[in-house]
């Protein structure tokens, strides 16, 4: 099990977001997280990677408990790609990547460092965009440099927020893809929220459906995705197009 | 394993920028001595060079004359020397706050130093009020005592609404606003001979510094600078990521801001209480650097560091040329001359600097 969440619970002040959440991840799996806006993805993933504390509840990631871990040695087994991506300051794609090896850096970088930020870029398919800076990418180029620097912390498991939200339908694929496929061929395991039913449908092993903080069904793709779940859920009527992965068609909403 | 070309091109890039800074740094040594041969009495840069042999290896068998012996290590030298010091510990400290932070506009000052140095100062001199009884060092101490207090607030509340930049930087406006109203409280009442030593003491100088005191200001940098270098990867973590990056690369944001600000606080303070208020160079230095080598804060701390000094040092001796034997403040000669040429760099560039 690369990552496990038990009995996770988690208020902002009183306001409960997280109750009871318990899941795992397995090698090798693409899972994704989805539920509706404020369902608890967010919060879900920011107490994986100890961005906020739980106030009850045990994650193991590779069945280490993360409070017993330094920051930097969960860095390790982490990569987090953020819902936004915030910068000031100008920085050019290879310095980006490169920031994914700080975990392991002291001082000076090592040539390996560099290698494995080249091999990182040229897997997102973006080495000709290695001296460019961030603020002249698209959108997609610049979320393509994003995950490269969490693929280039060399995770165990890597927490996506989120990630195919300001992209074009073919950097969509693209990027999912690239995931599903690393997971796939390193043997690693990723957790992804996202808004977009269709897609988490067709690239992931397992989905977990939240609502209101809770985990209100989790397993296949076709089991999770049913027109009564997304009915109670989302309080969304669809139609369901059952032809290998179910295919989602949102109808009207419910009240 | 076979180098992939981005890889190489990084390592020529990495030689490229450690070669401007070694060139900013030769820049720097040739400006040492030239700026010591100008001034009202006129010498050449051969007579300061000898000057200065003569005095650091006295077997060396260059001679040199009093008059310029005198001249280039009682005045100008100390001058030069502070000038450096000034502005390297300005420079390198407005960087890390501008990147600590996340924040283009913040400079040293943003840690509250100006307004604390200048209460500080303004009680000494109105008041005659110091934490020091008497000597020399009545105002300096008092500068010093009310900087850190200043500081040491700002970070404190700072830290209690979650040591964010955004808290670190309306904390300190609301604590820069109360103090400088107590100071302006103060002017109100002061006489005019007071008033005109406060106004002398904010312009900021680099000449009323002694050796000692240059010696002490540069033990303090000397001691806090590694302390800053060893954030570099944390503070390009936090510029290039935001904070939440940062922790899930490894870096606890809240304890490297507020570290740094502590130590930037303290080289502010120890530096701001021997000069005054010596603004724009903590703020511009680091952009120059930027815009020239980039954000990675290994070369920008050392590249800010050698620009700033370069700055300070060149406006010390155009407000010592243009109408001797009077001495125009260095603050003055650095922005009117760094203001327009910083507002050129900014329209040169093509590309947009930062989003």
């Amino acid at each position: 099990m690369k990552l496990e969440i038990r009995g996770v619970n988690f208020s902002y002040d009183s306001r409960p977001v997280l109750e009871d959440v318990t899941m795992s991840v397995d090698e090798g799996n693409v899972v994704s997280l989805v539920g509706p806006n404020g369902s608890g993805k967010t919060t879900l993933l920011k107490c994986i990677n100890k961005i906020l504390k739980p106030k009850k509840g045990v994650v193991l990631v590779e069945e280490k408990d993360v409070r017993e871990m330094k920051l930097k040695e969960l860095a390790k087994l982490l990569g987090y790609v953020p819902q936004i991506s915030v910068s000031s300051f100008p920085s050019t794609v290879f310095d980006t990547v490169l920031l994914g090896r700080r975990p392991y850096i002291n001082w000076s970088v090592s040539p390996k460092d560099r290698e494995i930020a080249s091999q990182t870029l040229a897997l997102m398919g973006i080495e000709d965009l290695a001296l460019r800076h961030l603020n002249e990418l698209s959108g997609g180029e610049r979320q393509k440099v994003i995950i490269a620097r969490a693929l280039a912390q060399e995770p165990q498991v890597i927490l996506l927020d989120e990630p195919t939200s300001n992209l074009d339908i073919k950097h969509q694929l693209e990027v999912l893809g690239i995931i599903r496929s690393v997971v796939k061929k390193k043997r690693i395991a990723a957790l992804i929220a996202i808004h977009d039913l269709n897609l988490a449908s067709r690239f992931s092993d397992k989905i977990i459906l939240l609502h209101k903080g809770k985990i209100y069904d989790a397993g296949e793709p076709a089991k999770v995705l049913t027109q009564e779940n997304i009915r109670i859920v989302y309080g969304v009527e669809v139609e369901i197009n059952n032809s290998g992965t179910p295919y989602i068609i949102p109808l009207t909403p419910v009240n | 394993m076979q180098s992939l070309p981005c890889s190489k091109l990084y390592s020529k890039i990495t030689a490229r920028k450690a070669l401007f800074i070694f060139l900013c740094l030769v820049t720097l040594v040739i400006l040492v001595p030239v700026s010591a041969s100008f001034g009202s009495v006129h010498l050449e840069v051969n007579d300061v060079f000898h000057a200065i042999i003569a005095r650091i290896f006295p077997f060396s068998g260059v001679k040199s004359s009093e008059l310029a012996s005198v001249i280039v290590w009682r005045l100008r030298l100390r001058w030069v020397t502070m000038a450096m010091v000034t502005g390297a510990g300005l420079a390198i400290c407005g960087a890390v706050m501008q990147g600590a932070l996340r924040n283009p506009l913040v400079s040293p000052f943003t840690v509250g130093v100006s307004s604390g140095a200048t209460l500080g100062a303004s009680l000494a001199i109105i008041l005659g009020i110091s934490f020091v009884g008497s000597g020399r060092y009545f105002i300096v101490a008092n500068a010093f005592v009310f900087s850190m207090i200043t500081s040491l607030l700002i970070i404190g509340f700072g830290r209690l609404r979650g040591t964010t930049p955004e808290a670190f930087i309306l904390v300190g406006i609301a604590l820069t606003y109360t103090f400088s109203a107590i100071t302006s409280f103060l002017q109100y009442c002061a006489e005019e001979g007071d008033l005109m030593a406060v106004a002398h003491w904010i312009f900021g100088s680099v000449m009323r510094a002694s050796w000692e005191d240059i010696i002490l200001v540069s033990a303090i940098m000397l001691v806090c600078l590694p302390f800053l270098m060893k954030y570099c990867w944390d503070l390009n973590a936090m510029a290039f990521g935001g904070d939440e990056v940062a922790v899930s690369l490894g870096v606890n944001p809240a304890r490297v801001r507020t570290a740094s600000m502590i130590l930037v606080a303290l080289i502010t303070a120890s530096i701001t209480s021997f000069t005054g208020i010596i603004g724009f160079v903590g703020l511009v230095a680091p952009h120059i650097a930027r815009l020239v080598i980039g954000g990675d804060h290994r070369f920008l701390l050392p590249c800010s560091s050698v620009i700033g000094a370069i700055m300070v040092v060149t406006a010390n001796v155009i407000g010592r040329s243009i109408m001797p034997p009077a001495v125009l403040p260095v603050g003055i000669v650095m922005s009117s001359i760094g203001g327009p040429f910083f507002l050129y760099l900014l329209l040169k560039k093509r590309r947009r600097y930062w989003e």
